[in-house]
């Protein structure tokens, strides 16, 4: 019996939600309210009342319990999800694209025989028809896809849309489902988390990054921009000259002779923008730009810019970031 | 360890992508097409494996521009074999290549198969998982890293997870991995050498003889998206601007 | 005193050089050391040209092959200024020898493999698309004429380049030039898309297959050309011309736009009416400069711009140092910091300002950025700028205001 439910995979690490999950939460949330139909969460791991009201955007809550699950795969998701999915049929199911959660979506539209929607950065509803928009060519057209009708699987992109947080007084409906892992199957097992050497620092892999520039202006004001880091959960990054001065290592430079990076967030603070330092950094997913000049070359391919010195700026947004965290 | 990895042209997006009269695809007059990115790192991770442990390496790739091109510079990398298959009538997207690779790779006995994490325009799925999906065989992926002992029937693998960090995980063989990045850049063939393999090597034409489902998923319009060309300056005092700033990054979960 | 215009035997391979005159020369190396001394990264290579040529006397050159010595040789030709024999080091064994080098290279350096591969895909090594190779004209304030759209004969068939045709400040150089020559009523046209890299540094580099990919395809284009003579922007593809062209029959004078305007001072000078009131210090660059011999054509294009006071710096003419963007240096700058080298664009700017002056002019287009970076590096971005000569020119007949 298939129910008409808008369900949304909830990504978990280390028993906190994932900042995709709630983005996903809220797409999920309005395509819902459109199709008039209930919003399911699914969530892995043991079940947790503070977790239920922070998922309280949602009707149900499920939470699949089993210790493949604590450092899932998306192979193991994905057999833990199956037999749920082809029982109860959702009319959509959205899967946020990180890095832990990709490969589920796609692995159980081909088990499941159901069609999949890849890079999808929003759903609306149009006369009982959800529309599907995705992004293609990394970012260089959207691509506008009818969805083929229930059930069918969605991969959502990360920081595509806003971050759903609010809560409701009514808690949600919550089931705990004992996924069956097929015993004898080839499993693809955890072993370790490797973290990286504290030594050196993976600016590629960085969700945020304070990029300093020439306008940084001495050493001295380094400890300001890696403190700015800090608050954005990021690491320092800087543009040639910075390195060039001996100011950081090598490690942390970012051009074409350098790292290619693309983050969530990019801060270039006191940076000019010449081509080969725009190479390195043009597809982050969000670029704010800082700098003295209003003609630098940066503001051109920026998302957001303000017109300020870069350690006056770094001051005052330190300040509102940190306060922004005393209120959550 | 026998290898295969499966190759994909996509879209060349130096050049300016420019959306056809239908308003449904890429207007061809300009369009390039380009090895996949993440498939070239695929094809280093298999080279370097080989050089660790000996064996076969096979590309394939389905027909599409420039596919010769990346395939004789497979083989000047390294492959053994290289081959072309035959592309369905109705295009290939996800659904389509990974019943077409899985069939072509029942027909050899594979150890492993490797293809870059994502494509560009993969609109309907993704090709590793559910490649992995169709053959019955366990997936692992982001891949950055892959190691494997010559007689075992496993791989270890480590998977990107963020902030720098790696959850390692063990994949028995046969296994498909969606590679992100080789732990090596992939390497660079000298002109003289990819035109020497060019004169000297065969690309093997395949038909992998799939039924191919037809797509569930067509695009119903193509766009450019509205991108400004510069960026929203913020205004107001810096305490002002600092919160509206905050304000903005909340509202985009980064905050 | 380099041997520039001697007759270069064009398919010579390593394997034939032995037999040729040069080769023969280059065995009877005296190992007076004079090239290892004046090699600007000399002291930082296991085989500077001297220990080359004794490992190749002594049978050894394998060794030299499989280091990876030959990526910090940035082709100055200054080693080869000085050897008192003539060898001809940058302009034959140098680039057979790193041809050898490349092709044994286990890894090449990213940044030097990710600007090979784009000049092969797409004719530059910036990755640009080549369609837009001439869009900078449009901000040229006068007509550009692009030949391919446009076939009628040429007088000049003015040769552009990557920098002066893709990078910010390259593309100011372009727009000037094509203003300098608007005002001179010169006939030009430009290949536009259709013209490709030189590939001159990837082949001083030692990627000699992407050289003659190169040079099929733009020899090809110019072949559906009408013109009477080639004049370019580039000081590198100015050596491709002159040297390495002629050898698969490109026959046209060949000009670099210094000597180009130099001929035609008189008709320069007239139009230089802005007073500019710099002091400026140039920069001979090592192809322009010690390779073709062109000291003075510049000089004296720059004394004819009033307000100019030219003062030189310690190296100058043939002495010239490096700014260490030629064979592969341009993009082997982070694999020379790894290795704790001085970046040698910094090394000359200090001696701009030593010197004086408040210009540093160049003729290169890699100079440019070079330069530009080194100044901020230092500090000195506020002291100094840097103008390649043709820019100078047209600012002094007034820029865009005067068309």
């Amino acid at each position: 019996m298939s129910e008409g439910s808008v369900w949304v995979l909830v990504e978990r690490q280390d028993q906190k939600v994932s900042d995709v999950a709630f983005e996903v939460l809220g797409l999920g949330r309005g395509v819902a309210q459109a199709l008039g139909e209930p919003l399911t969460a699914i969530v892995w791991g043991r079940q947790d009342r503070d977790l239920v009201m922070e998922l309280s955007i949602a009707d149900e809550v499920l939470f699949m319990d089993h210790p493949a699950l604590h450092q899932p795969t998306p192979y193991t998701c994905a057999q833990a999800l199956e037999p749920l999915l082809r029982q109860r049929e959702p009319e959509l199911m959205l899967v946020g694209l990180t890095n832990v959660t990709w490969g589920i979506g796609p692995y159980l539209a081909a088990r499941l025989q159901w069609p999949y929607i890849n890079f999808c950065c929003g759903l609306r509803v149009e006369d009982g028809q959800v529309l599907a928009t995705a992004v293609l060519y990394g970012g260089k057209m959207e691509a506008e896809v009818r969805v083929p009708g229930r059930p069918t699987l969605v991969g959502v992109m990360p920081g595509a849309l806003p971050a759903a947080r609010e809560k409701r007084d009514r808690a949600p409906r919550v089931e705990e489902i004992s996924p069956s892992l097929l015993e004898g199957q080839p499993m693809v097992e955890f072993r370790r988390v490797i973290q990286p050497e504290t030594t050196d620092i993976d600016i590629t892999a960085q969700e945020v990054l304070v990029a300093v520039g020439r306008g940084i202006q001495s050493q001295e004001n380094l400890p300001m921009a890696e403190e700015l880091a800090r608050l954005l959960g990021g690491a320092v990054a800087a543009s040639r000259p910075v390195v060039d001065q001996g100011w950081l290592p090598l490690t942390r430079q970012v051009g074409r002779s350098g790292a290619i990076v693309k983050p969530r967030l990019y801060l270039a603070l006191g940076i000019s923008g010449a081509p080969e330092h725009v190479e390195g950094m043009r597809n982050a997913q969000v670029i704010v730009a800082v700098n003295t000049d209003p003609r630098a070359p940066i503001f051109n391919i920026a998302r957001y810019g303000v017109v300020a010195d870069a350690l006056d700026f770094m001051s005052a947004f330190a300040e509102a970031v940190q306060h922004r965290k005393q209120l959550a | 360890m026998n290898t295969l990895v499966v190759l994909r042209m996509v879209p060349d997006v130096v050049e300016e992508l420019v959306v056809d009269a239908s308003g449904k695809a890429l207007d061809s007059q300009w369009l390039r097409f380009i090895l996949n990115e993440s498939d070239e790192h695929a094809l280093e991770e298999a080279l370097l494996l080989k050089e660790q442990l000996g064996g076969v390496v096979t590309a394939a790739a389905l027909d599409a521009p420039e596919v010769d091109d990346a395939l004789f510079t497979a083989a000047a990398k390294g492959a053994d074999r290289v081959m072309k298959v035959a592309r369905p009538p109705d295009g290939a997207g996800a659904w389509a290549q990974a019943a077409i690779f899985a069939r072509l790779a029942s027909l050899s006995g594979y150890d492993l198969i490797l293809t870059g994490v994502q494509a560009s325009d993969e609109l309907d799925g993704s090709l590793a998982p559910m490649l992995a999906a169709q053959m019955q065989w366990p997936y692992a992926g982001p891949v950055v890293a892959v190691r494997a002992e010559p007689a075992a029937r496993e791989v270890i693998v480590e998977c990107e997870v963020g902030g720098g960090a790696r959850s390692e995980f063990r994949a028995p063989l046969p296994c498909v991995l969606g590679i992100q990045a080789a732990e090596k850049p992939p390497r660079y063939v000298a002109v003289s050498r990819l035109r020497q393999v060019m004169r000297t090597t065969q690309i093997a034409e395949v038909d992998a003889s799939a039924e191919v489902p037809a797509p569930w998923v067509t695009v119903s319009t193509l766009r450019q998206p509205e991108v400004s060309a510069r960026a929203e300056m913020l205004e107001g005092s810096l305490e002002e601007i600092a919160e509206q700033l905050a304000t903005i990054l909340a509202q985009r979960g980064i905050l | 005193m380099i041997n520039a215009t001697a007759v270069l035997p064009c398919d010579v391979t390593w394997d034939t050089f032995v037999e040729t005159d040069a080769g023969r020369n280059a065995l009877s190396c005296i190992q007076c050391g004079m090239c290892a001394g004046t090699c600007p990264y000399g002291d930082a290579m296991d085989y500077p040209p001297r220990r080359l040529i004794a490992m190749w006397q002594a049978g050894l050159v394998d060794q030299v092959i499989r280091s990876q010595s030959l990526l910090l040789c940035v082709t100055c030709y200054a080693c080869a200024a000085k050897c008192p024999r003539g060898i001809q080091l940058t302009q034959l064994l140098l680039p057979l020898v790193k041809a050898l080098a490349f092709e044994a290279m286990p890894e090449v350096p990213a940044e030097l493999q990710k600007a090979l591969m784009n000049t092969l895909r797409y004719g530059n090594p910036m990755g640009e698309s080549p369609r837009k190779r001439a869009q900078w004209a449009d901000g040229a304030g006068v007509p550009v004429r692009v030949l391919p759209l446009d076939p009628k004969p040429v007088d000049v068939l003015w040769f552009v380049e990557c920098y002066p045709s893709y990078h910010p400040r390259g593309i100011d150089n372009a727009r000037a030039t094509a203003r300098v020559f608007h005002r001179l009523g010169v006939d030009f046209g430009i290949l536009g898309p259709e013209e490709k890299c030189t590939g001159e540094c990837a082949r001083l580099a030692g990627e000699v297959g992407l050289f003659d990919a190169l040079e099929e395809q733009n020899l090809k284009a110019l072949s559906r050309c009408s013109f009477r003579r080639l004049v370019t922007t580039g000081a590198h593809a100015y050596d491709a011309f002159k040297h390495q062209y002629s050898c698969r029959g490109f026959a046209r004078p060949v000009d670099h736009t210094v000597t180009f305007l130099a001929e035609r001072l008189t008709e320069v000078k007239p139009l230089l009416h802005k007073k500019l009131n710099h002091v400026v210090t140039y920069h001979d660059s090592c192809t322009l400069g010690r390779h073709n011999g062109i000291f003075d054509q510049p000089r004296a294009l720059l004394r004819a711009i009033p307000g100019v006071k030219l003062v030189e710096m310690v190296h100058y003419r043939e002495g010239s140092l490096c700014c260490g963007g030629g064979g592969g240096g341009m993009w082997l700058d982070t694999y020379y910091k790894a290795k704790g080298l001085e970046r040698l664009s910094e090394r000359r700017v200090r001696e701009a300002v030593a010197a004086g002056a408040d210009v540093l002019a160049v003729s290169c287009p890699y100079e440019v950025s070079r330069f530009e970076d080194a100044l901020k590096v230092l500090g000195y971005d506020q002291r100094m700028i840097v103008r390649d000569v043709t820019e100078l020119l047209d600012e002094s007949m007034g820029g865009m205001q005067s068309l």
